[in-house]
């Protein structure tokens, strides 16, 4: 569970009792989204059993894991494999099948998170991809 | 054109994470793929189906581009009717930005309840994208057959009993069937060829009328495989000649890949639960008129596109 | 003064389009719609209107190109009838539900089976609960009037909510009248630039349409949807106002003829309502106190403002140019009848089906129906508080109602 507390979720995702959400004078007519892309402040990593651990010092930096990843949870910087969002990660596992040079490995996640230390796993943790936030079109 | 990894690792995303759609489907890897390839805005219109519900439960939404859904049949007469309003506010000098239209729909959308509005509208001429990602049966409500389920594949509604094994009739080629609009680009295509992908979503993009992409998406409860898996079996689809990739520009013709050696098809099938029983001595002679289809097709495709 | 032409109801609604002059028009012909769908193609073909003229291939995507073109945040229009609209339905609940400004005439017509072309108020009845701003016109000017007026209503920020204009099949569609159309700029000024709300088209603020809501949100814009609806009362009136500046034409919610002081009613939507006035006024020359009241808005109901107008009668029978089979009466019927619940003193009523199929609803026949309101405050009692007018056979009913006509004519 530490490994969860590191990632402060967005203020979006702290989930609100029925009485708490808004009524219907408070919320735009006709359930339009005015916020776009305001899913980015919802949690998927916790559906996660198994987490994928990089091996930065060995990655080639080829970014299939990144292309291949249905939920943008590969965080890239100046075009390098940076880190994995865990706030997001499902922990599929396609990025460890697709990875040319094996440096990427599924460990259990309860193993993982009682590991707060294992190489790789820490540096990324939890951050949202810049580009998933920042960036639209 | 679209580029390399490190070139596309520049594009914004659409898509945000954050999605509900499950560990390892490959819908969201084929839609971040396509959107890579159009720099311009784009108004998605999207079917009722997997990635619709998943990507907008309200009072989120993953769209960082504009984005409706109005309901499952009509979504190519939806996105006609954004892109009408464009054209008219074009007319009208009230717009000056190019802005990009893109229809998505699952397979049920596409090949079956709402093959009737994605014809008017290609044959209306609209200038929008069609994506069909194809998981080759109702997923959204849990796994029913469709018209591109292939032959033997056990769903829900084509269960494997005692009396029948799986789905009794091939799938529906739409691909052609859309080719038949005679619309200026038609193609096939897969995530696990991400380059062949993006390029086509790219002359798709750029073509002046309607364009349509039918995309290979794995489904990991549908098809019944481990999750790391999709790409591989989107790979394997291809290189079994099951999923050809090709494409008709203005009419023509043209295989994209031709695998060195085309694998059987028992390869591609073995990792999928819905296919087990096809393994089975009983139903051999499924087994052999599915690969005799794909075969059949393979030739014809490649007789089409002039190289047989 | 505008300009005196003679036109068809289609013509009048066609013209009115022209004047409207929509970013977006996707329509597929239905008989009695078609004329409307030819004459606007025509004005696209001539370039009289800058409009994109979406030429679908079915009801359902003429009504889901309007809702993307409103949603892209330009006005966007289509029209239909009978099993167009049923087609549409499922669209109709989504167009309202977006909250979409969108406006279209109904030439209000049968539904199959079997199959009937001819006019009554099945089709858009049936809509009833869709979320849609109903107004029921008369005749050709007012389907005209209307329709430039469901464009203010619609587009008016309290409300946000498409509108039908619906006039009968046939007898309004097709039948031909003078009327006065307004100068084009006349109605460009009344009508004013279309106000888009979060349109998908601004790409600098993208917005999600139609997002899945479920247990914890469905229900705020379903009430959301409602307040639209009650709001869209006073709009309703404001915009009749000020367009009876304009043009010397004024319709409210509901018309009356005759009623203040009338001991006997019948309220009617849409054409029957002329022929019922030629009814009241020979019943008036006959010293009968006869009255009559047209329903123009049936959606939003103005149920405290009927209850108001119809508690004086001893008698009341509405007309329902639609059924509803098992319920206790027509849609109008029912809902007059609970309307009129709270009001400590309230009249007898009796409902009466009729026009089904553009079945002739004569002078005649509506004569019978004022004879049952004067036998029920002779007498003091309802013999048949449901009753269908003018059709053949069965015990009694339609035969006893046909010996009625001579007798009724007798009278005149």
């Amino acid at each position: 569970m530490k490994a969860k507390q590191k990632a402060a979720p967005p203020a979006a995702t702290k989930a609100l009792a029925p009485q708490e959400k808004p009524g219907w004078t408070d919320i735009p007519i006709g359930a339009v989204v005015v916020e776009a892309g305001n899913g980015v402040n919802y949690q998927t990593g916790d559906w996660r059993s198994e987490r994928p651990v990089v091996d930065v010092d060995k990655c080639i930096h080829c970014l299939f894991c990144w292309v291949f990843c249905p939920d943008n949870a590969v965080v890239l910087h100046n075009e390098k494999f940076k880190s994995i969002n865990y706030y997001h990660c499902k922990g599929c596992g396609i990025c460890s099948a697709e990875c040319p040079v094996k440096v990427i490995t599924m460990v259990e996640e309860a193993k993982a998170q009682s590991n707060a230390n294992d190489s790789g796993a820490a540096d990324g943790d939890g951050n949202l991809s810049p580009k998933a936030v920042g960036k639209g079109g | 054109m679209a580029g390399n990894l490190k070139q596309l690792s520049h594009k914004p995303e659409r898509l945000v994470s954050g999605h509900r759609m499950c560990a390892g489907c490959a819908a969201p890897v084929l839609v971040k793929q396509i959107l890579y390839a159009v720099d311009v805005p784009v108004v998605i219109a999207n079917a009722t189906c997997c990635l619709e519900v998943t990507t907008s439960v309200y009072p989120y939404s993953n769209w960082k581009c504009s984005w409706i859904h109005s309901a499952f049949e009509n979504t190519s007469a939806t996105i006609g009717g954004v892109e009408a309003a464009y054209r008219a506010m074009k007319k009208r000098g009230e717009i000056e930005e190019d802005v990009r239209f893109m229809a998505i729909g699952g397979d049920g959308g596409t090949f079956d309840i709402g093959l009737q509005s994605l014809s008017g509208a290609l044959e209306r001429g609209h200038r929008f994208v069609y994506v069909c990602y194809d998981n080759e049966a109702y997923m959204n409500t849990g796994i029913q057959r469709s018209s591109a389920t292939p032959l033997g594949a056990w769903t829900t509604t084509s269960p494997v009993g005692t009396a029948i094994a799986g789905k009794t009739r091939p799938r529906k080629d739409l691909t052609k069937i859309v080719a038949a609009h005679h619309i200026p680009y038609v193609a096939q295509a897969s995530p696990s060829n991400w380059k062949d992908l993006t390029t086509k979503a790219e002359k798709a993009f750029n073509v002046d009328g309607p364009a349509f992409l039918n995309v290979i998406s794995p489904c990991v409860p549908g098809w019944k495989y481990e999750p790391e898996l999709t790409i591989k079996l989107a790979k394997m689809a291809v290189d079994t000649c099951y999923w050809p990739l090709y494409e008709i520009e203005n009419g023509q013709y043209k295989v994209n890949y031709k695998p060195k050696e085309k694998k059987p098809l028992v390869e591609w099938l073995k990792p999928q639960g819905r296919f087990k029983h096809l393994l089975a001595p009983e139903n051999k002679h499924l087994l052999d008129e599915l690969q005799s289809q794909v075969d059949r097709e393979w030739e014809e495709l490649l007789k089409n596109a002039g190289e047989s | 003064m505008g300009k005196l032409i003679a036109a068809t109801g289609n013509q009048a609604v066609a013209q009115a389009m022209r004047q409207i002059d929509p970013h977006v028009v996707a329509a597929y012909p239905i008989t009695p719609q078609t004329d409307v769908v030819e004459e606007f193609a025509a004005f696209v073909a001539d370039g009289v209107v800058a409009t994109e003229f979406v030429p679908v291939e079915s009801e359902h995507s003429s009504m889901s190109t309007v809702i993307g073109a409103s949603a892209a945040g330009v006005r966007a229009m289509t029209a239909t009838s009978s099993q167009g609209l049923a087609l549409m339905w499922e669209m109709l609940y989504i167009a309202a539900g977006l909250r979409l400004p969108i406006v279209m005439p109904v030439a209000n017509r049968a539904l199959s089976a079997p199959i009937n072309i001819h006019g009554d108020q099945s089709d858009t009845m049936g809509a009833r609960d869709s979320g849609w701003i109903q107004l029921y016109c008369k005749n050709q000017q007012e389907a005209y009037d209307t329709l430039i007026q469901a464009i203010r209503i619609a587009e008016h920020d309290s409300v946000r909510l498409p509108v039908m204009v619906c006039y009968d099949g046939f007898i309004v569609s097709h039948s031909l009248a003078g009327m006065e159309l307004l100068e084009d700029d006349q109605v460009k000024a009344f009508i004013g630039k279309h106000k888009a709300l979060h349109p998908l088209l601004d790409t600098k603020n993208p917005v999600t349409y139609g997002p899945l809501a479920l247990f914890d949100y469905y229900f705020e814009f379903r009430r959301q949807l409602v307040e639209g609806m009650a709001r869209a009362a006073n709009v309703i009136e404001e915009v009749a106002e000020e367009y009876a500046r304009l043009s010397g034409r004024y319709y409210g919610r509901y018309e009356k003829y005759n009623m203040d002081d009338a001991e006997i009613g019948v309220l009617v939507l849409g054409s029957a309502a002329s022929t019922a006035e030629v009814v009241v006024d020979e019943l008036r020359a006959q010293g009968v106190k006869a009255g009559l009241l047209r329903l123009r808005s049936f959606r939003p109901f103005p149920k405290a403002e009927l209850a108001r107008e119809l508690s004086h009668l001893k008698a009341l029978c509405v007309l329902d140019r639609a059924d509803s089979p098992g319920a206790l009466g027509g849609p109008v019927g029912v809902e007059v009848r609970s309307a009129l619940l709270e009001s400590a003193k309230r009249p007898a009523v009796i409902n009466g089906i009729f026009g089904l199929g553009g079945r002739d609803t004569t002078v005649d026949l509506i004569t019978t129906v004022y004879h049952r309101l004067m036998k029920i405050v002779d007498t003091g009692t309802v013999d048949e508080p449901l009753f269908y007018l003018g059709v053949r056979g069965g015990n009694n009913n339609g035969r006893e109602l046909e010996a009625a006509i001579p007798q009724a004519r007798a009278t005149r």
